[in-house]
């Protein structure tokens, strides 16, 4: 028992160790046979959803992140973490261009979506087509003040779907998906506004899911909800795994911790380290991450 | 022994009931300017219907004004000013709240929109007289509406646009960031998030402007003179509604018109005593179409606010 939970974190580091610096949009460099060996059984596990390349960030003259190399693999939570300010956030929102929707931002570098290589922050990319792909859970739930089918629904409706049994099908579906159908299937046509938070939140997760996005983009989903509420998400979240490629903004080093298969600390708008969650909370390489894990700031 | 900053119980309740009497005093200064305010308003209202209400009765609001008093009605007048608004509404209602999305919502932040911004607040301070001189030289000159429903209706429309402009820019900028960004994520275009969200989310406002709005337009007496309207009208325009295909017309719009306020001016300015009654008569009655006015868009803002909390 305790070998395989080791092998699998050495996977894991493994496979974490080819997250940071991969540059090339074609795929793993191959510097040398065994760096090559390596990335293929990485990849054979966990190809790269996306990959953060040479990323910057500004608001206005403010550069708020500063050249950020970091592989998403696909079908894995991948956790940011770090102190207040440090761009974890402003990172999130680079991957549905949120950002544009504010004047005077500007994007430098790639993040390219595999597999088909498109770049998220490419001025050639519409960001209407980049949020169609990539959804998004905000902090504090934010249910449109609708029926909670039109919520889920709203999403199918921009893409033409207007068939009332298939939007019901995936209504349904995408309502179980954020495992609160239960909770909600007799109360469909109330207003979302009357659930509670945590219910709330969890229709705004299964509106992000109906749509089947190919990366799910977390904002610190938790803060405003209650311990109880925060453990059915959670839960949720790495349930959520098997179905789309996860990224989690996370204020709380213990939700990073159970939730995420990956974890990446971010400080002064730069990536300081990366790696298997296992690794950063036990082991991690750097002074700063090991500061900020042990609560020495933040 | 060292000295102690803090106060003694007997200290804390002096001082706290020292400050509790001035919060008293506030709240009774608060309330003798409110009772004053609404005092003089009541007062105006009963002295107008003291004075009216000989004249209050069916006739009076069946009947064409008329040179004997006791004849004299507000037929006319009541439908005039119901046409006008009608007009007014349909006018300034899109083009306001057009104007007020694009400014919101589209406009790029620069010294443009920031002059058109302050040119539209400054307007809604535009005296109404200037209004109508406005109106009088392009559309009933040079556009030759005549002296005409659609005129009256055109020129309150500019007069309001401001009101309506404001008081939508108002009601979409409180449509939370978030509700436009939870749209925003799901791939709407800002068309779509304006349409789907921040206008239905924002109508109660919307149209709590347009009401205030109006109740500005109904009394404004200036303008309306100033592009001529009668004050001794016989007739009624011809009827909207038709019993034969296509069932509407619009020939009331160029129709000749008088208003409340044009037949109360005409009625004080008699010399005869017996007007005066019915000025007053007509006075409350459009004092009364607007407190129902109002009290229309206060009941549009409850339903809206009770349905939508964020």
């Amino acid at each position: 028992m305790n070998t395989t939970v080791d092998t699998m974190t050495a996977n894991k580091s493994r496979q974490a160790a080819t997250m940071q610096g991969e540059t090339s949009a074609q795929g793993p460099a191959t510097p040398s046979l065994s760096i090559a060996m390596e990335d293929r059984k990485a990849s054979r596990a966990n190809p790269a959803k996306a990959s953060s390349e040479k990323l910057n960030f500004w608001y206005g003259s403010n550069q708020a992140l500063k050249n950020i190399n970091l592989v998403i693999p696909e079908h894995q939570v991948t956790a940011l973490i770090g102190p207040s300010g440090c761009g974890k956030s402003t990172f999130l929102r680079c991957f549905n261009r949120m950002h544009d929707l504010q004047a005077d931002t500007k994007y430098e570098g790639a993040i390219m979506l595999r597999p088909d290589n498109v770049n998220l922050v490419g001025p050639e990319t519409d960001p209407i087509e980049v949020r169609m792909r990539i959804g998004m859970v905000f902090q504090k739930a934010n249910p449109f003040p609708k029926s909670v089918f039109e919520n889920v629904a709203y999403g199918l409706r921009l893409r033409g779907i207007n068939n009332k049994t298939e939007l019901a099908e995936r209504v349904e579906q995408a309502l179980r998906g954020a495992a609160i159908w239960d909770e909600v299937k007799d109360r469909l046509n109330d207003s979302a506004l009357a659930l509670s938070g945590g219910q709330m939140q969890r229709v705004c997760i299964s509106r992000a899911l109906a749509t089947e996005p190919e990366i799910l983009l977390f904002d610190e989903p938790t803060s405003a909800l209650d311990p109880i509420a925060t453990a059915k998400i959670e839960e949720l979240i790495t349930e959520l795994r098997a179905r789309v490629t996860v990224l989690i903004v996370t204020h709380n080093m213990q939700q990073a911790a159970r939730v995420s298969d990956f974890t990446a600390f971010m400080y002064l708008g730069e990536l300081v380290e990366v790696d298997a969650t296992s690794k950063i909370f036990t082991n991690p390489a750097k002074k700063a991450t090991e500061d900020y894990i042990t609560g020495r700031y933040g | 022994m060292a000295a102690t900053t803090h106060l003694t119980l007997e200290e804390i309740r002096k001082g706290l009931s020292w400050r509790k009497q001035i919060d008293k005093l506030f709240i009774a200064i608060g309330l003798a300017l409110l009772f004053g305010c609404l005092g003089i308003l009541a007062i105006l209202f009963f002295d107008l219907v003291r004075d009216g209400s000989s004249r209050f009765g069916w006739d009076f609001f069946t009947s064409f004004p008329s040179r004997k008093a006791e004849n004299a009605g507000i037929l006319s007048a009541a439908v005039g000013t119901m046409l006008i608004m009608l007009v007014t509404a349909l006018l300034a209602l899109p083009v306001g709240v057009a104007a007020a999305i694009y400014l919101e919502e589209y406009a790029p932040k620069n010294w443009f929109t920031g002059i058109i911004e302050i040119n539209v607040t400054n307007l809604a301070g535009v005296p109404s007289i200037i209004y109508g001189l406005l109106a009088l030289g392009l559309f009933v000159y040079q556009f030759n509406f005549g002296q005409s429903v659609l005129t009256a209706g055109l020129t309150l429309a500019l007069l309001i646009l401001p009101i309506v402009i404001v008081a939508t820019r108002e009601s979409l900028r409180s449509v939370p960031k978030a509700i436009r960004e939870a749209a925003y994520g799901l791939g709407a275009t800002r068309w779509e998030v304006t349409k789907d969200h921040v206008l239905p989310y924002s109508t109660g406002g919307i149209l709590t402007g347009l009401i205030l709005g109006l109740s500005r337009a109904i009394g404004e007496t200036a303008p309306i003179i100033t592009i001529g309207a009668l004050s001794f009208i016989a007739f009624l325009p011809p009827s909207p509604v038709t019993g034969e295909f296509p069932f509407l017309n619009f020939e009331w719009l160029r129709s000749e018109f008088t208003a409340m306020p044009i037949q109360m001016f005409n009625w004080v300015s008699r010399p005869d005593q017996a007007f005066q009654a019915n000025a007053a008569a007509a006075g409350a009655i459009l004092l009364g179409m607007t407190l129902a006015m109002n009290a229309v868009a206060i009941w549009i803002r409850y339903r809206f606010r009770k349905k939508i909390s964020w």
